[in-house]
């Protein structure tokens, strides 16, 4: 492979298509270029990884809870809505 | 009197989504839902609401009230009025839930409910908000770069459109990006979001939802969920740079 093949996506090109290589909505050809950027390229390797690392942080945010206050007029709401609704 | 500081960041753009979503029911192709599984027990759930059963009813909650809780912190200013926002959301369920037919999942119906009810109340929460906040509404901006251009050579360089400043490799990032810090970073990044851009990451990482349903949530075109996704996702990924860069620099 030469190198103007390598140099087929830049940099600045690669980062725009992060999310369609993983997504995987690239097509054969453009997959194969990218993943042959990303081969040789140490930028745009960590670029993808902190990519990644971004998309597992956000998957680990801890849950949220409703308060105990929210909680008990949510029950209230909904004893309301069923004596209202079922007479 | 609002009991929590109004934030600095949150429901500023707000203002630029006027159509809601479709409700799902309607999206002709809600059919299986590939990538993660919503529980299988909705139906018996649902059927329980219907007659009333209160064990019903605080199963559903225990189960899609953390997800909707998290997802309505994003789009209003406090805590208190998110669990407003919740609680709304849940009286739309209970006075609608005869229209429920089951062509969608049923936390698809519950986000597009939570979703609408939490844009009507963050139009009105903006009047409070400081007039400086108003004029950074921006647009889903389809053309915004995922990275600044001044990270990359210039044509005057040897070699234009590669890195001028590449990115460095986070080391151990697990640990890095799950202490309070980090994740107070990642949750105003969000908040900064244009609100389409936030709410398709938020329903896809962080709550994990596939593609598909996202999009049958928010009434998307597929290529348009992942454009928003790669704006919403290259900005949050700029912001842990630049806290990671800073907490480098002074320690």
């Amino acid at each position: 492979m030469s190198t103007a093949e390598i140099q087929e996506i830049r940099c600045r090109e690669l980062v725009e298509l992060i999310t369609d290589y993983l997504e995987g909505a690239l097509a054969a050809p453009e997959r194969a270029r990218f993943e042959r950027h990303i081969a040789g390229c140490d930028g745009c390797h960590a670029y993808l990884d902190q990519m990644r690392q971004t998309i597992g942080a956000l998957g680990r945010l801890p849950p949220e809870s409703l308060s105990a206050d929210a909680q008990r007029k949510l029950l209230d709401a909904f004893r309301g809505w069923r004596d209202g609704s079922s007479g | 009197m609002p009991t929590e500081p109004v934030g600095q960041w949150w429901g500023i753009e707000l203002v630029v989504t006027e159509s809601p979503p479709m409700p799902d029911q309607q999206a002709s192709t809600a059919g299986g839902s590939a990538g993660s599984t919503p529980p299988a027990n909705d139906e018996a759930l649902l059927a329980g609401l219907r007659r009333g059963d209160e064990d019903a009813f605080r199963a559903l909650v225990d189960e899609y009230g953390p997800f909707l809780l998290r997802l309505a912190l994003m789009h209003v200013p406090s805590r208190a009025i998110a669990e407003e926002v919740v609680q709304d959301t849940w009286l739309a369920v209970l006075n609608g839930i005869d229209r429920f037919e089951g062509r969608s999942s049923l936390r698809t119906w519950l986000a597009s409910i939570l979703l609408n009810t939490a844009r009507t109340r963050g139009r009105r929460e903006r009047r409070v908000l400081p007039f400086s906040f108003l004029t950074r509404r921006r647009e889903e901006g389809r053309d915004e770069p995922a990275v600044d251009a001044d990270r990359f050579q210039s044509v005057r360089d040897s070699h234009p459109g590669a890195w001028a400043s590449p990115p460095a490799e986070w080391g151990s990032p697990e640990e890095r990006l799950s202490t309070e810090e980090a994740r107070r970073v990642l949750l105003e990044a969000i908040a900064e979001l244009p609100v389409r851009q936030r709410e398709v990451i938020a329903l896809r990482d962080i709550s994990g939802w596939s593609a598909e349903e996202t999009r049958n949530a928010l009434g998307l075109s597929e290529t348009n969920q992942r454009v928003l996704l790669h704006r919403a996702r290259s900005k949050v990924r700029a912001a842990l740079e630049r806290y990671f860069d800073e907490e480098g620099r002074s320690g």
